[in-house]
């Protein structure tokens, strides 16, 4: 079954011509320039054309695990109430830890229910979050074991560590988080001259000549007149936002956007709307809505609309409806922000972002912004687009204000990854990582689909959630594949609707086949084993899928 | 009893079998109109659009959005940056001029200690440079681990976090645990990020004059008596003071002794931002609490960066574990960034050996700073602000133009002057329209061990002579 809003559902197995025809009649009604930028970048002409464009799938589970699934949660917080009770007529200890006597008259610092979730839920599965590791978070790490002697309140680690395991929850999407001495040259050697701080900020004595090269190499990168980057990607969002927008502007905001862009958003002061995730029809009935009818009350017409969404949605795995909105953004006149912390390196023929997989001008976007920390294995985030954009972000940014500037061996990493994607380190590395990945991501989720799991998003996206459903089944779940030493992601409410918890998985260039069979292999048995193959789509239909557009590009 | 009540009952029973017709009916009528009233909106929603399909077109075809950026004029002050190549260290080269730096806030300078480096270089080796994830998926390594356990003792609290980015840590710590009708006490010179932090809890937030206790306690004492009007709403406010240690804006130390005993008094708990304190005061340079010496553990939280004085990336919030744990699946900044590079955090962890191993530096520190503070006293046409231990002090304009532009202006043209007899100054920049209480425009001037006496006094000379030149006219 497919969700309501998922519309014109066009399944993968278009021929490539067919779906040249389908971009030509787009482009025409919306006025994109298909051809062009993207074509400038040099190696790989073969990768331009046109791609099958899969459409984001969000396959729901059978009545009876939504059934489950609550049932479940029920019983947890009955056990809860019931432990709660032992614990205040002192039959069980309480471990968490407690107020000051001397401030114990004050008016309580938490929240009940916020305290009661955390007790009786989340320290349930508590180990299977913040996992410390003590390697490199490359295809491989090291985790360091650790045991819990009072269940889950507090761990000790054993001084062991469990070598090895695979790692499918880092967003090292290219492979750029590596220590290869060669590679790293020109980082040490930055290191070595400046140290890794800066001690002051943009504004002040914190500009240095190496941020400012970045930033030119940035703004090349994607294609755009200018670019400016900060040291942290939430703050990114967090402190850029209420630059750009204010009093009397209006926020259209995917229910899905990362919480750096609600906070970016609150931050503002703007009035927020939210529609739901990737729906034209809930866009633009809020765009016509907020255009026809003002601001509230007043019935002043709005001084500008910002659209927020992002490019490959963390938690969904699903593609930005990028053509679409562009095509209402233009007709509604709205300023469309795009944040591509996912998907910047990690999609497109040449690692260029959602921009280059739709085939449309990067300058049509008014304001690009990214991270550093996943595909580009640093850390930090740019914002990037018109030069007036970025000059007036120079001038007005909170974080060129406040904020310290960032750490030049970190920037000096970014411009090695970026000069390695670009190919112009005189290498076709970056485009190899960048196809590798693709061919990844393809193999992964098709052969998941295969074997039954639920998988959400679309089939070019690198984060691919597979659906677990059950409280019960996720700690277990997370467990059971670190015993087969293989590090995997799950996620649960609050992250999730309650109902859709889930693994999530990170493919990387840097898997070899061997390991992702592996984790296959693995997944195939544990799923069986607890039962989360879910699907009941039929699998000799995506067997078409995975034949076609797999290898297409491996030749 | 019973009998009463079944004999209404066989009577009602047999009045509905008596009943004639058309009275049923119109009773039935008469339920669903009252089923239909208790289901149906009572109010009318107001008309929102009468409009047709081709108003609608025709009013978005009128609307004109105004352009997402105002053009910014060239000239703008804050859009052409002071470029610096090569290191921000003592000597640093802005412009193209080699300089010595009195404007980065390396207080300790550990920014070019070889130690540092080294040790970053072979973290650098080890973990490459991103952690890729947040915390909570496989973002957290040993070393991460081990900064917050050395931070936590070298402060001698319970425990100790860490943020990737200084800024964003008290910004993240404050509505991890104010939220919507909560109410906050925050000092007027409160820094950008506290802003911004108080900005995002949604709390109340009620300003006391800058370092006036008694003002404060006007605002606690009405508080008290509000809540003693509406005593059950009281039980669940939760009260807080924000202050900074040592003002980055004003360069003056909070009096801490004064605060703990109203948080006790008024029952409010403390939050205290430590980023220009943190290893600048005290014996050992724990910050304010140990230049007072006050019980860290009346402190329910300090906040600092580790971007000033140990000269590395990110911040940290240390406190008591019932406080600070908290933050793990609350503080914003901390769950939803990538983790702090490890090769940064183990820089941070040698800068905290270095503190530990040799406290003198503190004390050299703080000759320096009261070296300078003397050496600046009596510049013609220049207020020199900030207490003799504050390591960033500010030098404002004695008499102002009255335009914050010209006054800019004036004292641009001072750091440009000193530019270019090789003292490396900067203004203190400011988001004019963001600011809640706008500091007046000002010089920075930042202390650091390794400013020797002479460069001291040259640079309190050159200042002077600027000032001399440039203020006269």
């Amino acid at each position: 079954m497919i969700r309501a809003d998922e519309h014109h559902l066009r399944n993968g197995t278009l021929k490539a011509h067919s779906d040249q025809k389908q971009q030509g009649s787009n482009s025409l009604k919306n006025g994109f320039h298909v051809a062009g930028k993207v074509q400038k970048n040099a190696n790989g002409d073969s990768f331009h054309q046109p791609r099958v464009r899969g459409e984001d799938s969000f396959e729901e589970a059978p009545m009876y695990v939504a059934v489950l699934t609550y049932m479940g949660y029920g019983i947890v917080i009955l056990f809860g109430y019931f432990r709660d009770f032992l614990r205040a007529v002192g039959l069980e200890k309480c471990h968490q830890a407690q107020e000051r006597e001397e401030q114990k008259d004050f008016v309580p610092l938490y929240q009940d229910f916020e305290n009661f979730y955390k007790r009786n839920l989340y320290m349930r599965v508590r180990d299977n979050w913040n996992r410390p590791i003590c390697s490199l978070p490359g295809p491989v790490f090291d985790v360091m074991e650790r045991v819990s002697d009072d269940y889950n309140w507090t761990f000790r680690l054993t001084g062991k560590t469990i070598e090895n395991v695979i790692n499918m929850g880092s967003y090292n999407y290219l492979g750029f988080a590596e220590n290869n001495v060669d590679f790293l040259k020109t980082v040490a050697e930055e290191t070595r001259q400046y140290g890794v701080g800066v001690c002051s900020t943009r504004q002040e004595l914190g500009n240095l000549s190496i941020h400012e090269n970045l930033e030119q190499l940035v703004a090349e990168f994607l294609g755009v007149e200018s670019a400016m980057a900060f040291g942290m990607g939430f703050a990114t969002n967090s402190m850029n936002i209420p630059a750009l927008v204010g009093k009397g502007c209006l926020i259209l905001s995917d229910e899905l956007n990362h919480t750096s862009l609600i906070l970016g958003a609150r931050l503002s002061g703007a009035t927020i709307r939210v529609f739901k995730h990737n729906n034209m029809q809930s866009l633009e009935k809020l765009l016509k809505e907020a255009i026809c009818s003002g601001q509230p009350r007043t019935h002043r017409g709005w001084k500008k609309i910002l659209i927020m969404v992002e490019g490959i949605y963390s938690m969904e795995g699903s593609l930005v409806r990028l053509p679409e909105i562009l095509a209402l953004k233009k007709k509604y006149k709205a300023y469309l922000y795009l944040d591509e912390a996912h998907s910047i390196g990690a999609v497109g023929p040449t690692g260029r972002g959602v921009t280059e997989h739709f085939g449309v001008d990067p300058n049509e976007v008014d304001v690009l912004m990214g991270t550093f920390t996943k595909s580009f294995g640093a850390a930090g985030g740019y914002i990037a687009g018109k030069k007036e954009l970025v000059d007036y972000l120079r001038s007005h940014s909170h974080s060129a204000m406040y904020a310290t500037a960032m750490s030049p061996p970190v920037v000096e990493q970014i411009i090695r990854a970026i000069k390695c994607i670009m190919g112009v380190d005189g290498t076709t590395e970056g485009q190899r990582r960048v196809r590798q990945l693709s061919e990844n991501t393809r193999y992964l989720r098709s052969r998941l689909k295969e074997m039954g799991f639920i998988v959400y998003g679309n089939q070019d996206s690198p984060v691919v959630p597979l659906l677990l459903y059950l409280p019960g089944k996720v700690g277990e779940f997370s467990r059971a594949m670190l015993k087969r030493k293989i590090g995997v992601v799950v996620v649960g409410f609050p992250a999730t609707p309650i109902a859709e918890a889930r693994a999530r998985f990170c493919v990387s260039a840097a898997h070899t086949r061997e390991m992702l069979d592996k984790v296959l292999q693995n997944l195939d048995e544990l799923g069986d084993h607890i039962r989360v193959k879910f699907s009941r789509r039929r699998p000799s239909h995506r067997q078409e899928l995975y034949n076609e557009t797999d290898f297409e590009r491996d030749s | 009893m019973a009998a009463g009540q079944q004999w209404v009952l066989v009577e009602m029973v047999q009045a509905f079998y008596e009943a004639p017709a058309y009275h049923l009916i119109l009773e039935g009528i008469l339920i669903l109109w009252i089923i239909r009233l208790l289901f149906s909106k009572t109010y009318k929603l107001q008309e929102r659009s009468d409009l047709t399909e081709k108003e609608k077109e025709e009013l978005i075809e009128e609307w004109q959005p105004e352009p997402l950026v105002p053009p910014v004029s060239k000239d703008h002050p804050s859009r052409n940056y002071d470029v610096v190549t090569g290191p921000p260290s003592h000597k640093i080269i802005v412009n193209g001029k080699e300089c010595i730096n009195f404007a980065s806030f390396n207080f300790l300078g550990l920014l070019d200690s070889e130690r540092v480096k080294l040790k970053a270089l072979s973290s650098l080796k080890k973990y490459g440079v991103g952690t890729c994830g947040p915390r909570g998926f496989y973002g957290t390594f040993d070393v991460h681990l081990e900064l917050e356990e050395r931070l936590a003792r070298f402060m001698g609290t319970e425990e100790a976090i860490i943020y990737s980015y200084g800024f964003a840590t008290i910004a993240s710590a404050i509505p991890a645990y104010s939220k919507r009708g909560d109410i906050i006490f925050v000092d007027e010179a409160a820094c950008f990020s506290i802003q911004k932090g108080l900005q995002a809890s949604r709390s109340f937030v009620k300003h006391f004059k800058h370092n006036d206790m008694e003002d404060l306690e006007r605002l606690l004492k009405e508080q008290e008596i509000e809540d003693q009007k509406n005593p059950r709403k009281a039980r669940v406010i939760r009260r807080f003071i924000v202050v900074e240690g040592l003002y980055i804006n004003t360069a003056d130390v909070c009096p801490l002794p004064d605060l703990v005993r109203l948080k006790y008094r008024y029952k409010v708990r403390i939050f205290l931002e430590e980023s220009m304190s943190f290893g600048v005061l005290g014996e050992h340079g724990r910050g304010v609490t140990e230049h007072f010496g006050v019980n860290i553990d009346d402190i329910d939280l300090i906040s600092a960066n580790m971007e000033n004085a140990l000269a590395s990336i990110g911040g940290f919030c240390c406190g008591r574990s019932f406080v600070i744990d908290h933050q793990r699946l609350s503080g914003q900044g901390y769950c939803f960034s990538a983790s702090l590079p490890p090769m940064l955090a183990s820089a941070a962890i040698e800068a905290l050996n270095i503190m530990e191993e040799d406290p003198g530096i503190f004390r050299l520190l703080q000759d320096k700073c009261k070296h300078v503070h003397k050496a600046l006293q009596g510049t013609p046409g220049l207020k020199l602000v900030g207490e003799p231990l504050a390591p960033a002090l500010h030098l404002q304009l004695e008499n102002s133009s009255g335009s914050r532009t010209e006054d800019l202006k004036l004292l641009r043209a001072i750091v440009d002057y000193s530019l270019d007899r090789q003292i490396a100054l900067t203004l203190a920049r400011y988001l004019d329209k963001e600011e809640r209480f706008l500091p007046p425009p000002s010089i920075r001037v930042v202390v650091t061990v390794e400013q020797t006496q002479e460069e001291i006094q040259t640079a309190a000379q050159c200042i002077r002579e600027a000032a001399l030149n440039i203020l006269k006219r």
